[in-house]
C-alpha cells in the first residue's frame, strides 16, 4: 500500500493522470490521511491556499415533477398536498431579497412540471435579468433541458440558445446522480439516461455556457460505479473544458424510497471528495456542498483537497426534505469563520470563479 | 519545527508548551493528524476501537455553580427544577441493565441539600440491586461540594463514597484547567488545583478516572496546551487516567453564547491530545458534540474509543446539540472506518468483540 501512495504522489507531481484501478485502490484503502494528503497536494498545485465561496440564493420554482425518483424527498405530484409552483412575481421577490443581501448569483432548479410551458422558463429568466441585471442566473439541470426540448418540440441546441438569449448564464450540474445505467434504473427509472445527461451537457458547453458536474453518492452504487462516473466526466471535460466544479452530493436518506440506503459515512464522504480531487485532474474546483455534508465535515474537507465551500444558499429545500440536519443558510461571516479556522484564505467569487474579494486569514497566536 | 517534533515523538520524549502551540497554531491539520495516528497505532496495534454501553443519569439540575457555559442548570426555585428520587434512579438503571449496559454515569448539579449520606445510601442500594453495574459518577466539583456540605475533607468524602460503591470518577468539570479561563466561564466552580487534587486522590485510592476538556469558549490556544500539560503531569505521578475526552462548548441557551468550535479545530485539538498525552492509553471521540461523521473521522486523528452509547443524555442536549446513536450505528461506523470494534467496561477491559 505504501507503494500505491508513493506512485500516486509521483504522478500528481508529474501531472500524470491516475487510472481507474488506482482510484479503486484508493477507495478500498482505509488510509484516510494518506488519501487526504494526496488530494491536498493535487489541490495545492491548482489552487494554493485559497478557498472560494459565493453569496447566492437558491430558488426552487416548483416541486411538481413527472419523474418520481426514489432518492428524492422533494418532488410532489400536482394534486398532492405540499405541491407548489411559484409565479414570476414570487420568484422576483425572492431574487430581490437576495440582491438586497449582496448576492451575486441565483441558483434555480425545479421539478419537471407537467403543465408549465417552455415559455414560462424563458419569461422567468427574462424577468429576472431585466429586474436584477447584476444577478448571475445559474439554472436548470440537463434533465430539465431535455424535458424542455420534449415539451417545446425544439432541439436541445435550440432550447439552450433560447434560454441563453433569455438570460441563462450557466448550469449548476444536477441530475447526474450516478451515470451508470444499472444504478439509474433502480434510482431514477424515469429520468434521462447517463448518456443523455452527458450529451445535453456537451451541448451546453458548446453553446458557451459553463456548468458544474454533480454525483449523488451513498445509496445503491458501488465504488466502481462512482469511478465510472468520474471517468465519463473527465472524458467530457477533455472534449469541452466546460465544467467548473465537481460537486459530490452526499445522499440524504429520510423520506426517500430506497430501502436500506443510509447515506455515506463521514469517512466515505471525505474519501470521495479527496479521490475526486485526485482523479479529476482537468477540473479546477472541487466543491463541498455543506447542505448535504454538514458544515463540520465540509470544513474538514478543506484539508482533503476541496477548494470551494459553496455559498450562503438562503433557502434550501431539496436536501432538507430528505432530512439534512445542516442549517438552511449560512451567513457570509460564518463562511469566512469556517474557512479561516481551517487555515485557508477566503475568496468571495462570482459564479464563473472570478475573485471578487480576497479576505485576510486568521491571525490568532498562541 | 515539525521534523524536530516528529523526532521527539519517535524518541518518546514529551513535547514542550511551545511545541504544542506550534502544532495547534501553525501545523497543517493532516500533519498533526498523522503524528497522532502514529501514536494511536503504537498504543493500539490491533486496530481495535472500543465503546461502552452506558447511561447518563442526572440526579438533579439544581446547581449552585451556575456556570456561564451551561444550559442545563436551574435554580432551586425554577419551575422545571428537579431532583430524582431513588426509585426513579433505580428505574433508569433497570432500563440500562435490560439494554445490556454496564456503566452508570451519574452526575448532577451542586445541590444545596444533598449531603454525603444521600449518596452513600444511593450507591449502597445501587450496588445491592445492580452488582454488575459500574458506578462511574460524581465529577470533582460535586465531590468537593458534597464534602463541604457534609463538613468533611475532600479525602474523607472520597473514601466514604468509595466504600459505599463509587467505582470511578468521570473527568467532567475540567473545562479548561487554567484559572483565568475558569474565572470567566465558571466563576463559582472549583479551581484547576482542586480538580487535580480530587483526581490524584481518587487515583491513590485505586479508582480510575477520565480527564475531559471543554474547549471553544473563551480560552486561548496556549490555555489548551497548558491544560494538556497539567493532565500529563498528574498522569506521570499517578497513572490513574484511563482516557482523555476533549469536547466542544455548545453555545445554545447558555449565558456565554457565541459560536461552537469548528470541525477542524475539534480534530486538531483531539490529535494534539493524543500526541501530548501519550501516557494516557485512550482518547475518546465525542460523537455527542460532533456528530457521527466527525467522530468517525476522529478515529484517523488519534481517537481509539467512541465513548458511551448514552441511553440518556441531558446536558449537551440542553445546549441545543442532539446527535443520537444506537449501538448498531456505533458498530457500523467503526467498521466502516476500517477498524475492529469491541464493547468494553469502564476500566477499558474488553467485554465482547463484535
Amino acid at each position: 500500500m505504501a507503494d500505491l501512495f508513493t506512485e500516486l504522489r509521483d504522478k500528481i507531481e508529474n501531472r500524470q493522470r491516475i487510472t481507474d484501478a488506482e482510484a479503486l485502490a484508493l477507495y478500498e484503502s482505509n488510509e484516510l490521511l494518506a488519501i487526504g494528503e494526496l488530494a491536498a497536494l493535487a489541490n495545492e498545485r491548482l489552487n494554493g491556499a485559497r478557498v472560494f465561496f459565493n453569496v447566492n440564493r437558491h430558488i426552487n420554482y416548483t416541486n411538481v415533477c413527472v419523474n418520481q425518483c426514489t432518492f428524492c424527498a422533494f418532488c410532489r405530484k400536482e394534486e398532492q398536498a405540499g405541491a407548489f409552483t411559484l409565479v414570476i412575481d414570487e420568484i422576483l421577490a425572492k431574487a430581490g431579497e437576495a440582491a438586497a443581501a449582496g448576492a451575486t448569483e441565483i441558483h434555480m432548479v425545479g421539478g419537471l412540471h407537467p403543465d408549465l410551458p417552455f415559455s414560462f422558463y424563458l419569461e422567468m429568466l427574462a424577468a429576472l435579468k431585466k429586474t436584477y441585471p447584476v444577478l448571475h442566473l445559474k439554472a436548470f439541470t440537463a434533465v430539465e433541458i431535455d424535458y424542455f426540448a420534449r415539451i417545446s418540440g425544439l432541439s436541445i441546441v435550440e432550447v439552450i440558445q433560447q434560454l441563453k438569449d433569455a438570460g441563462l448564464e450557466s448550469l449548476p450540474g444536477g441530475g447526474a446522480e450516478i451515470l451508470n445505467a444499472g444504478v439509474r434504473s433502480r434510482l431514477c427509472p424515469e429520468k434521462i439516461s447517463g448518456e443523455r445527461w452527458l450529451e445535453v451537457t456537451e451541448q451546453v458547453h458548446r453553446a458557451g455556457l459553463k456548468s458544474n458536474a454533480t454525483m449523488l453518492f451513498g445509496h445503491l452504487e458501488t465504488y466502481v460505479d462512482r469511478i465510472d462516473h468520474l471517468s465519463r466526466l473527465r472524458q467530457l471535460q477533455d472534449d469541452t473544458g466546460g465544467f467548473q466544479a465537481f460537486i459530490p452530493l452526499a445522499f440524504q436518506p429520510d423520506n426517500t424510497r430506497i430501502p436500506g440506503a443510509r447515506g455515506p459515512s463521514g469517512m466515505d464522504a471525505l474519501k470521495t471528495l479527496a479521490i475526486s480531487r485526485i482523479y479529476l485532474d482537468n477540473f479546477q474546483h472541487i466543491k463541498a456542498y455543506w447542505i448535504m455534508l454538514g458544515l463540520k465535515l465540509a470544513q474538514v474537507s478543506l484539508a482533503f483537497g476541496v477548494n470551494d465551500l459553496d455559498g450562503t444558499v438562503v433557502e434550501e429545500k431539496i436536501g432538507h426534505e430528505a432530512g439534512a440536519s445542516s442549517p438552511q443558510t449560512l451567513s457570509k461571516d460564518e463562511i469566512l469563520r469556517q474557512i479561516r479556522k481551517a487555515g485557508r484564505i477566503p475568496v468571495e467569487r462570482d459564479t464563473l470563479y472570478r475573485p471578487l474579494r480576497t479576505f485576510a486569514m486568521d491571525s490568532a497566536s498562541c | 519545527m515539525l521534523t524536530a517534533i516528529a523526532d521527539k515523538i519517535a524518541a518518546r520524549q514529551p513535547l514542550t508548551h511551545a511545541e504544542g502551540c506550534y502544532l495547534l497554531q501553525e501545523a497543517d491539520l493532516l500533519q498533526v493528524g498523522k503524528l497522532a495516528d502514529g501514536i494511536r497505532r503504537r498504543l493500539h496495534p490491533a486496530g481495535r476501537v472500543t465503546f461502552v454501553v452506558d447511561r447518563n443519569v442526572n440526579y438533579t439540575n439544581v446547581c449552585e455553580s451556575q456556570c456561564r457555559f451551561c444550559a442545563f442548570y436551574r435554580t432551586a426555585e425554577a419551575p422545571d427544577a428537579y431532583l430524582l428520587s431513588y426509585e426513579q434512579i433505580f428505574a433508569k438503571i433497570q432500563e440500562l441493565v435490560e439494554y445490556g449496559g454496564t456503566q452508570l454515569l451519574m452526575q448532577g448539579g451542586l445541590h444545596p441539600d444533598l449531603k454525603v449520606e444521600w449518596f452513600e445510601e444511593l450507591f449502597r442500594q445501587v450496588k445491592a440491586r445492580f452488582p454488575q453495574v459500574q458506578v462511574h459518577s460524581l465529577s470533582p466539583a460535586e465531590v468537593i461540594h458534597i464534602a463541604r456540605l457534609s463538613g468533611l475533607t475532600m479525602e474523607e468524602c472520597l473514601v466514604r463514597l468509595q466504600a459505599a460503591g463509587l467505582d470511578s470518577v468521570p473527568g467532567g468539570g475540567a473545562e479548561v484547567l487554567v484559572d483565568e479561563v475558569r474565572q470567566e466561564i465558571s466563576p463559582n466552580k472549583i479551581g484547576w488545583r482542586e480538580w487535580a487534587a480530587v483526581m490524584e486522590h481518587a487515583h491513590r485510592l485505586g479508582m480510575r478516572t477520565t480527564a475531559t476538556m471543554m474547549f471553544g469558549s473563551r480560552e486561548t490556544p496556549a490555555d489548551i496546551v497548558e491544560h494538556l500539560l497539567r493532565v500529563r503531569d498528574i498522569q506521570q505521578r499517578t497513572g490513574g487516567f484511563t482516557a482523555f475526552i476533549p469536547w466542544t462548548f455548545q453555545p445554545a441557551n447558555t449565558e456565554l453564547g457565541g459560536e461552537t468550535a469548528t470541525g477542524v479545530e475539534y480534530l486538531k485539538v483531539l490529535s494534539l491530545g493524543r500526541i501530548m498525552l501519550d501516557n494516557i492509553a485512550n482518547i475518546q471521540a465525542s460523537w455527542v458534540t460532533q456528530g457521527a461523521g466527525i467522530a468517525q473521522a476522529a478515529l484517523h486523528f488519534g481517537a481509539n474509543d467512541m465513548g458511551g452509547t448514552m441511553l440518556e443524555e441531558n446536558v449537551v442536549a440542553a445546549a441545543g446539540c442532539s446527535f443520537r446513536m444506537s449501538q448498531e450505528e456505533v458498530v457500523n461506523l467503526v467498521r466502516d472506518a476500517g477498524f475492529r470494534v469491541a464493547k468494553r467496561n469502564t476500566k477499558y477491559e474488553i467485554l465482547e468483540e463484535l
